[in-house]
């Protein structure tokens, strides 16, 4: 009994201790693997946020702008006007996932709303990969894949990079719904269809202009995780991933998703590395997950969601 | 359904204070509620009418002050508690349930006087189906009671305003209480639904000597059939009496009237 | 004496004005009536009360056409017979003979290929459906972890059947569904914290949990090298109904009859004081509280009952479907895969729960056998994308047409069918 409370709570942390160069090397890994999260995630809180749908299908979306984008390069076409067309594809995506999918559903409840996007899933997962075919992409964007070592500590450049991608967009879009008009009418949506249409808030054109966003988001968060680990199928899964952290941040706050995106990427490393070994492995399948629970049964709300006074 | 019980007021509030975060809904409010008694609860919109209804239905918690009920404190029971104890209320938004039957909304209103055996509701068997219809025939004299029985198996959600207000009247009713708490139970009534909730509710009073306290606007009805009248003004009592009293008062009128306030 | 007089507060003697004082006896004689208890015998009947049936209808304009699907003329005597789950004649007799046909016909005429890849997963999702539209469509708590419970029950099956293997199957298939109940009540606690997306959430952390931890500890597959389980040989009244040597006929008629009591069961709970709660949790939670239900105890009961649904269909999935599996066959996809079909069958259903079954489990069926029906020939992975393209397009499809599920499209049917052969 003393050993097995010896092994989950002190030996860890004198592992930690012990090294301290490879302790900030398994922070900083968590913390990238953390933005990434974020990106998936803010995609998520962007949809929410503005259009009170849980868009399970943002992570088919990453999949599909990442398979354009390579799709497009393989054929040679410059990296510029790669990514313009691409853009070009994501948005006109919005607009059929608006007319075709969105309108008709206009003011059904939320569960009805998320099944209708994990059905957009599915059907884009098919349209995808017969469009581009299934096997593996290598997705090369001109960053190299090496690492660099600052104070003993080994940094990885494409993380860097897409770490600061990461924190420059997300800076981008909490001023764009802080500060400017559509940002608010954007929040507006998101409380309640019907009386932001009754104010005459154009909801076809904010919805329009909200998954576009998104598909943007996405294609940012496709070039990342593809950079990295090639584009393949399960990139589609990572819409599961940015669940926790969705949890934890809340789901309509920007910087919650980058606040819990951080958490659960480095808690994850954690414990994965520290931990991880004690009971075999392999925990990073639902120890984010769990970490995400335990907060909950202290904040039902979330870190940055908003205190539900109940009223009756 | 009525019980002569031990004299003393059946439901005493003393100084009873709720806030949320610094704003303070419901500041050291006292009154008593005598059985058999119709107070009537008024004042301007956000002096803490409902506030201080949900306090007693235990679904806030005072932060101040004692609530006791037939003579026992019971400030800090959780709400089906309060109920348990025979206490009903209705709701300023009607508070349905939307995907029920009128018939199983009311039914609800017996679920604390159902004891279940879980096997035998199972197999709708014996003894549960027994309850079952027993609390069925109870229903349907409350129906018949509000007449209401043309729409006992409509979904309660399609139902217009005034019978759904009806219907969370009978809903209370069903749970056969001592005392029943009313919210704006006449909101949105034309004359003549007005005048058959007050038949109602007079009835309710007089028939099972329900103690009954309701938060109301339409000064007719308070000044009509309630035998005292509470007023309240931004969480504090202003007034308290019999209505000719009250509707003389300068507190009150000034409230309702309005006076610069500094 | 009430005065009239006009004072600020409104006009004094208001509702009541023009009557002297107290409503008049005589009305309130009428009323007190009406609150005495009905006669014993004749209790009150809840259709209009005649004292003969009427007449035979005459010919009319459209000659001898007669509806068929009517309720007139059937009246209802007595609460009990109101209450009764099928009150329509018509409904009974209908659902008797089918119930009578599926346990007779298919043995006889359906072939191997349709009891063992179509009659026999519906059966066994239809249970996993009613299981979790009991949890989410009844009580409201959204769920995705229906896998993981699923998996519980098929590996406490599993590990019950091969250490007590003188224990009736039957008996091991209740029972793992107990194990798996107390495993939903452990993981149904958050839900009084915990609401909405949150909770479902919160529910995959159970799915992903569960999964990992029968993938790890090889106790759970009597440490099998291969990391499946498999069912062993048992047998029923005789008939041996799970391994390789089982006919897929003694394995329909188990799954037929199992999914027939629980079904039953099912829908005595929800009409019922049970079932009653959970719609008050679903619609108001907190009304509900403040009408006395405890929402802890309910919702946990909740997530107990559907627990043990999705156990015992996990177990049969496992006995009576795919003879083994390993912890892939109760992944993610499943949860989703019962999650479509009680939404599309219909939230708060129990028949609904079926009909979704039936789509659900046809669909992809009808999808891969359709090309080739119709004389096209099609490379396979081309034939799989278009199945997932269908198989999505027809699920946004069918939230647009009906949000509520083919319950509420039979619904609609039998609506119409009550005026058919005339127009309206």
């Amino acid at each position: 009994m003393l050993d097995v409370l010896q092994a989950v709570f002190v030996a860890p942390f004198k592992d930690m201790a012990g090294s301290p160069a490879f302790l900030v090397e398994v922070l900083i890994g968590g913390l990238f693997a953390g933005l990434m999260y974020s990106l998936v995630a803010l995609g998520f809180v962007l949809i929410f946020k503005a259009s009170g749908v849980f868009n399970f299908a943002q992570g088919v979306m990453v999949l599909f702008a990442a398979l354009t984008l390579v799709g497009l390069l393989e054929r040679r076409v410059p990296v510029v006007l790669a990514l313009a067309v691409t853009t070009v594809v994501m948005v006109a995506l919005a607009f059929a996932i608006e007319r075709l999918v969105l309108r008709p559903l206009v003011n059904q409840e939320h569960i009805i709303l998320f099944m209708a996007t994990i059905g957009l899933n599915f059907f884009l997962e098919g349209f995808g990969e017969m469009l581009w075919g299934a096997n593996v992409k290598k997705l090369d964007i001109g960053i190299p894949d090496r690492s660099f070592i600052v104070r003993g500590v080994q940094i990885n450049e494409l993380e860097l990079t897409a770490a600061v991608t990461a924190a420059v967009l997300v800076t981008l879009l909490a001023l764009f719904f802080q500060k400017t008009r559509i940002g608010r009418a954007l929040r507006a949506v998101a409380d309640d269809h019907e009386a932001a249409l009754s104010i005459g808030i154009p909801l076809k054109t904010i919805w329009v202009v909200v998954w576009s966003i998104a598909g943007v988001v996405a294609i940012v968060a496709g070039l990342m995780w593809g950079a990295k680990s090639g584009v393949q199928f399960s990139l589609s899964l990572i819409a599961l991933k940015a669940l926790p952290v969705l949890i934890l941040g809340g789901f309509e706050s920007v910087p919650g998703a980058i606040v819990g995106g951080l958490i659960i990427g480095i808690g994850e490393k954690l414990g994965e590395v520290y931990w991880g070994p004690l009971v075999g492995g392999a925990i990073e399948n639902w120890f984010a997950y769990v970490l995400a629970l335990a907060f909950l049964l202290v904040r039902p709300q979330g870190l940055f969601g908003e205190k539900i006074i109940e009223r009756v | 359904m009525s019980r002569p019980g031990p004299s003393g007021p059946l439901l005493e509030v003393d100084g009873v204070s709720v806030r949320f975060g610094a704003l303070i809904a419901v500041n050291q409010v006292s009154l008593r509620v005598a059985r058999g008694e119709i107070v009537a609860i008024i004042g301007p919109n956000g002096a803490g009418k409902t506030t201080l209804l949900n306090a007693i239905s235990g679904f806030y918690h005072p932060y101040q002050g004692r609530i006791a009920f037939a003579g026992k404190d019971r400030t800090h029971l959780s709400p089906p508690d309060v109920a348990a104890l025979g206490i009903a209320r209705t709701f300023q938004n009607v508070a349905l349930f939307r995907g029920m039957s009128v018939l199983d909304n009311i039914m609800t209103g017996r679920l604390l006087k159902m004891r279940g055996s879980f096997l035998l509701e199972a197999l709708y068997w014996g003894p549960a189906k027994r309850q079952e219809l027993e609390h069925r025939a109870f229903v349907e004299r409350i129906i018949d009671f509000l007449e209401i029985q043309a729409i006992r198996k409509t979904q309660a959600g399609r139902l217009p305003y005034g019978l759904q207000k009806r219907v969370e009247l009978a809903r209370a009713l069903a749970a056969e209480p001592t005392l029943l708490l009313l919210d704006e139970p006449m909101a949105g009534m034309n004359v003549e639904e007005k005048e058959d909730m007050c038949r109602f509710i007079l009835d309710v009073n007089q028939e099972f000597g329900t103690t009954i306290a309701l938060i109301e606007h339409d000064m007719g009805v308070v000044m009509d059939i309630s035998d005292r009248v509470v007023v309240l003004d931004y969480g504090r009592k202003i007034a308290d009496g019999r209505p000719a009293e009250v509707r003389m008062d300068r507190a009150v009128l000034d409230a309702y009237l309005g006076v610069a306030h500094e | 004496m009430p005065q009239t007089k006009d004072t600020p507060l409104g006009r004094a003697g208001g509702v009541r004005a023009g009557s002297n004082g107290p409503v008049p006896s005589t009305r309130r004689r009428a009323w007190r009536r009406r609150m005495e208890p009905s006669r014993p015998g004749a209790a009150r009947a809840c259709g209009v009360v005649r004292a003969t049936p009427p007449a035979p209808r005459p010919p009319g304009p459209v000659g001898h056409r007669q509806v068929i699907y009517r309720e007139a003329g059937q009246f209802k005597e007595t609460y009990a017979s109101d209450q009764a789950i099928f009150p329509i004649v018509q409904d009974r007799v209908v659902v008797l003979a089918a119930a009578v046909a599926a346990f007779v016909v298919p043995p006889l005429v359906a072939s191997e290929y349709w009891l063992q890849a179509v009659l026999i997963p519906f059966l066994i999702y239809a249970l996993a459906a009613i299981g979790l539209n009991l949890l989410t469509g009844y009580a409201g708590q959204l769920s995705l972890g229906t896998g993981g419970f699923m998996a519980v029950g098929a590996y406490a099956a599993f590990k019950l059947a091969t250490a007590f293997p003188q224990l009736n199957v039957i008996v091991v298939f209740l029972l793992s569904g107990v194990v798996a109940a107390a495993v939903g009540l452990l993981f149904g606690i958050p839900s009084l914290r915990i609401k909405g997306f949150y909770l479902a959430v919160a529910t995959l952390a159970s799915q992903f949990f569960l999964l990992w931890l029968f993938n790890k500890v090889a106790w759970f597959t009597n440490y099998a090298s291969s990391g499946t389980i498999t069912a062993p040989d048992r047998t029923l009244f005789g008939a041996l109904i799970t391994g390789p040597n089982s006919t897929p006929s003694a394995r329909y008629l188990t799954a037929l009859g199992l999914v027939a009591v629980f079904a039953l069961v099912a829908k005595n709970l929800v009409r019922g004081r049970v079932g009653r709660s959970w719609m008050a949790i679903r619609d108001r939670d907190i009304a509900a509280e403040i009408i006395g239900v405890r929402p802890l105890r309910t919702k946990l009961l909740a997530f107990a009952i559907s627990s043990f649904y999705c156990g015992v269909a996990g177990a049969e999935l496992v006995f009576l479907y795919l003879g083994s599996a390993e912890t892939l066959a109760f992944d993610i996809s499943i949860s989703f895969l019962v999650l479509f079909m009680v939404i599309i069958g219909g939230l708060g259903s129990i028949v609904g729960s079926f009909l979704g079954a039936a789509f659900i489990v046809l669909v992809p069926i009808v999808l891969s056998n359709a090309p080739h029906a119709v004389g096209l020939r099609l490379p396979v992975a081309l034939q799989k994308q278009i199945e997932l393209m269908v198989f999505g397009g027809l699920i946004i499809f069918f939230l647009i047409v009906e949000p509520r599920g083919l319950a509420r499209l039979w619904q609609i049917t039998k609506e119409k069918l009550r005026l058919w052969p005339f127009p309206h």
